[in-house]
């Protein structure tokens, strides 16, 4: 009996004479082994790919933290069960989540796995001669025979012919001597790329995840709103909003500053039925940038397809809307602000939500809020109710409430820029109250507003558009690119290069005087897909009857390309 | 405005615009009469398979030796290679010169030529009416994509014998119209600011052709999984119900076939996929945010990649294979509409309000 408690040792199985098959026991390394094994087979690669494909779905379904964060935050609140289930999963992270990692890790360690070992056997086959001689060549897909009855033609001029058309057809050829049962014959092979253009194709992807990680660690991107005339420099507390990487240093911010002079857009005043009229057909910036501190400006036009690229970074144009420049005295007659305030556009006719909080009115308990729409271009509907009718300043209004009391500023606690809290303030202006709310145009007449118990006087003085900015530092964006392109072109090789090995051998008769006719036999396969294999035996059997004189086919047999399927290149 | 004029016109011909509208509904007309045409051909087929056998057995009686040819086997003639017992097409689809004519086939394609001509006077009169390239919305990617589709079928018709796909393609392309004039007409109009790019021509004409390829591979897999049915059911020696499949290649071919196309379609899909990464970053600043469309397309680029590892892997070719196809086709039009009309995201240029 076999010591079965060793590893790798023998377990014989019980006395049963049917079952004669011994199965080694695999040990803690075996299997490894066996994992591994398993890891990079085709079968694993093609399941790990499927079930990639479904685990991208839930990403496209559910909001994305990386898109939408407030989206996230309402569908959690719409949904008080599920919601937290579905967060503590992370499918509100999907792409960055601990299962779908997972599975395009594995992804890629399975590649590599499969793909190291083959480079090396494809470096030693492209250095290799073609393969052997089949002795027949009856089971490959494309064979046939070929009869020379001109004797003028000696055996070595005949092989040396069929390796001059076979050279020239890009094959790497051999001719090689009688051996064994098998005569003197020519041996080819073509298509060496196919397999390069597969390997550069899997490489190029490893690539592309490494420039991905890379560039997403030492990059970053940020946000900010610019209005006519404001000034941007590239420093931390410039932005509105900031994401670095994890490696991101602060000194690697590129020290430009870029200054919006004025916004422009071009809108469709074509006459039409189909709702289109007015809709915005351009948007363009136009920019004063330094590149550094001590640089000269210089005047350049940012578009939404049209980035600022500086040294360094990126600038683009993501959105834009209006300011309207509003100025508020307090109940003394001082000025207690003054200056655009950001409104954010709501729908396509550009009606803005604005928010101005007023804390200097020299009177911590009657600091001022206001929070309205701005109309760019003023209509009214039937009941009555203002409407924006078109996203240009063509009639300008401000509709607005406003508020007295606290605005809760003082309590440490950051506050949303764009969102007022009323909760410790007391209603001033409001259509349902005696005062109504407040209306602002820009007329001589309307442009100026009281504010009820002397509180104070508020002003709508002008308007002026702002840009959104997008400022985005990626450096491994570029070898992305890079190998994107190689992917392609190793994928193009890897399908449409064919590879084939061609072999042409002497039958039959001896060397050639004897007067007895000579056959040559031919045969084609195609390693990998090879729709053409077919075209190309007929191919050299014409170019071979045109070249040495006397040759006629004999016979073809091409096997339809039912059993040609082979299961791997 | 600096971009070339075929993207930036910022005024449209609106009525150029009426014409080429008119000329997309007699398109869709015309190859709706094909299609009924088409499957007259295929109604007709038992006496087409009653002429061809005819023809086989003449020209099995004039060889004296056969090699390769059909045999005879119970009055149910195989064409030469066939791998289907009674089928009588080429597998190699080629061409049969010695058969008899199909009439109603013929009349087919014509009609479908002048489909696909009336179709192209739409695309182009439509593309001057806009000034830029006819593929700035989900009515012009379905409508230039139809043509393409047609325009595909009818050139590969002149080299290999293909019709019997002829009624599936035009009944896909019947629908595309439909879909396109009825589902969401978009009248002429200029491009949005976030479109007016170069990579719009480039990349979305890489995305239709794509996407017309896949539908074209969509009918080989379908025809190809009926096939498979019928060859099983014939095996078991039940009676041949759909006897007009005698006109269409073995299950394999067909595969074959699909395989061909499939992967010219990956590399063009590839490309897609590419090219709008680059846009996305001179446009959004990032080249890949997971947005829904990209999602999407990652989807069916990396179903049509398995596709491609089925063909090298044991058990997955034949049936399963087809399936691949058919699912990533479904991606294909997942994509193409739920993504632009259900979820809004950058990729929300539909023209669909």
């Amino acid at each position: 009996m076999t010591d079965s408690s060793s590893p790798g040792s023998v377990e014989e199985r019980p006395a049963d004479a049917q079952t004669a098959v011994v199965v080694p026991k695999l040990g803690p390394l075996g299997m490894l082994r066996w994992a591994w094994t398993q890891l990079t087979t085709m079968k694993t690669a093609l399941f790990l790919l499927l079930l990639l494909a479904v685990a991208a779905v839930p990403g496209s379904l559910f909001p994305q933290r990386s898109q939408s964060p407030e989206k996230v935050i309402q569908y959690i609140k719409d949904n008080p069960f599920w919601g937290p289930v579905l967060d503590k999963a992370q499918f509100f992270d999907v792409f960055t989540s601990v299962w779908f990692s997972a599975i395009y890790l594995l992804l890629f360690i399975s590649l590599v796995g499969c793909v190291m070992p083959r480079t090396r056997q494809h470096w030693r086959a492209s250095r290799r001669p073609p393969a052997r001689t089949p002795a027949r060549f009856s089971r490959l897909p494309e064979s046939g025979q070929l009869e020379l009855a001109d004797d003028t033609v000696s055996d070595d001029e005949v092989l040396a012919s069929v390796a001059k058309v076979l050279r020239r057809r890009r094959y790497r050829v051999q001719i090689r001597p009688a051996e064994g049962r098998v005569g003197a014959s020519v041996a080819a092979e073509r298509g060496y790329s196919r397999e390069w253009g597969n390997l550069l194709f899997h490489y190029s992807l490893v690539g592309v995840l490494i420039s991905v990680a890379v560039g997403g660690l030492f990059g970053y991107s940020g946000q900010r709103i610019l209005v006519e005339g404001e000034g941007f420099t590239n420093t931390l507390v410039a932005y509105d909003q900031f994401s670095p990487g994890n490696r991101f240093n602060a000194e690697n911010l590129a020290p430009f500053s870029v200054q919006l002079d004025k916004f422009s857009v071009q809108f469709n005043r074509q006459e039409r039925t189909d709702g289109k009229y007015g809709t915005p057909v351009d948007y363009e910036a136009d920019v004063t940038v330094k590149d550094s501190p001590d640089a000269s400006p210089r005047k350049t036009k940012i578009k939404v397809n049209d980035p600022l690229r500086i040294d360094g970074a990126d600038v683009y144009l993501v959105g834009n809307g209006y300011a309207p420049i509003i100025t508020v005295k307090d109940a003394k007659g001082k000025v207690a602000f003054s200056g655009p305030v950001v409104a954010v556009p709501q729908n396509s006719m550009y009606l803005s939500l604005m928010v101005l909080k007023v804390p200097d009115t020299g009177d911590p308990k009657n600091q001022l809020g206001f929070q309205g729409f701005l109309l760019p271009t003023t209509g009214f509907q039937a009941d009555g109710s203002a409407v924006s009718i078109d996203p240009d300043a063509v009639d300008p209004t401000l509709q607005l409430n406003s508020y007295y009391g606290d605005l809760g500023l003082d309590g440490g606690k950051p506050q949303n820029v764009y969102v007022l809290d009323t909760s410790k303030m007391k209603d001033l202006n409001n259509r349902t109250l005696d005062a109504g709310g407040i209306v602002l145009d820009n007329t001589k007449a309307g442009h100026t507003y009281t504010l009820p118990d002397g509180k104070g006087t508020i002003s709508f003085d002008g308007l002026k558009r702002y840009a959104g900015i997008e400022i985005h530092r990626d450096p491994g964006k570029l070898w992305v690119g890079v190998f994107a392109v190689l992917a392609v072109i190793g994928l193009a090789t890897s399908l449409f290069v064919p590879r084939r090995r061609v072999w042409f051998k002497l039958e039959g008769g001896l060397a050639g005087g004897t007067g007895s006719e000579r056959m040559i036999g031919f045969g084609l396969l195609a390693r990998g897909e090879d729709p053409r294999l077919r075209g190309e035996a007929q191919a050299l059997r014409e170019i071979l009857m045109k070249e040495i004189p006397g040759l006629t086919p004999v016979e073809t047999t091409s096997t339809i390309t039912t059993s040609q399927r082979t299961l791997r290149d | 405005m600096g971009i070339l004029p075929a993207i930036g016109a910022k005024e449209v011909n609106l009525q150029l615009g009426t014409t080429s509208e008119l000329l997309m509904l007699l398109a869709g007309m015309v190859y709706a009469v094909a299609f009924v045409l088409w499957t007259l051909d295929l109604v007709r087929s038992s006496r087409t398979v009653r002429e061809l056998e005819a023809s086989l057995r003449e020209q099995e009686a004039r060889e004296l030796v056969g090699v390769g040819a059909g045999a005879v086997r119970g009055g149910r003639t195989s064409h030469a290679n066939s791998e289907v017992e009674g089928q009588l097409v080429d597998d190699t689809m080629a061409y049969d010169r010695s058969a008899p004519r199909r009439g109603s086939a013929r009349v087919a394609i014509a009609v479908m030529t002048l489909g696909v001509l009336v179709h192209l006077g739409a695309v182009i009169t439509r593309s001057i009416a806009a000034g830029r390239v006819p593929w700035g919305n989900m009515y012009e990617f379905l409508t230039t994509g139809a043509f393409i589709v047609t325009a595909v079928f009818l050139i590969a018709l002149i080299f290999k014998d293909i019709r019997f796909m002829g009624a599936f393609v035009s009944a896909l392309v019947v629908v595309m119209m439909c879909f396109a004039t009825m589902g969401f007409p978009t009248p002429v109009q200029p491009l949005q600011p976030a479109l007016q790019s170069p990579w719009l021509i480039i990349h979305v004409s890489i995305a239709v052709t794509a996407s017309a390829l896949f539908t074209i591979t969509f009918a080989l897999s379908a025809l190809q999984l009926v096939q498979t049915y019928r060859v099983k059911a014939l095996a078991a020696g039940k009676a041949d119900k759909l006897s007009w499949m005698r006109l269409v290649p073995s299950p394999t071919s067909l595969e074959n076939t699909a395989y061909r196309i499939n992967a010219v379609a990956f590399v063009l899909w590839t490309a897609t996929l590419i090219l709008g990464a680059i846009w996305a970053e001179a446009a959004w600043g990032r080249y890949w945010g997971w947005d829904v469309k990209e999602v999407w397309t990652f989807i069916i680029w990396v179903t049509y990649a398995g596709y491609l590892h089925a063909r090298a892997t044991r058990g997955w070719t034949g049936t399963r294979s087809a399936w691949l196809s058919i699912v990533g086709y479904a991606c294909v039009v997942f994509n193409f509409t739920a993504v632009n009309i259900i979820f809004p995201g950058y990729h929300s240029y539909a023209g669909v309000s």
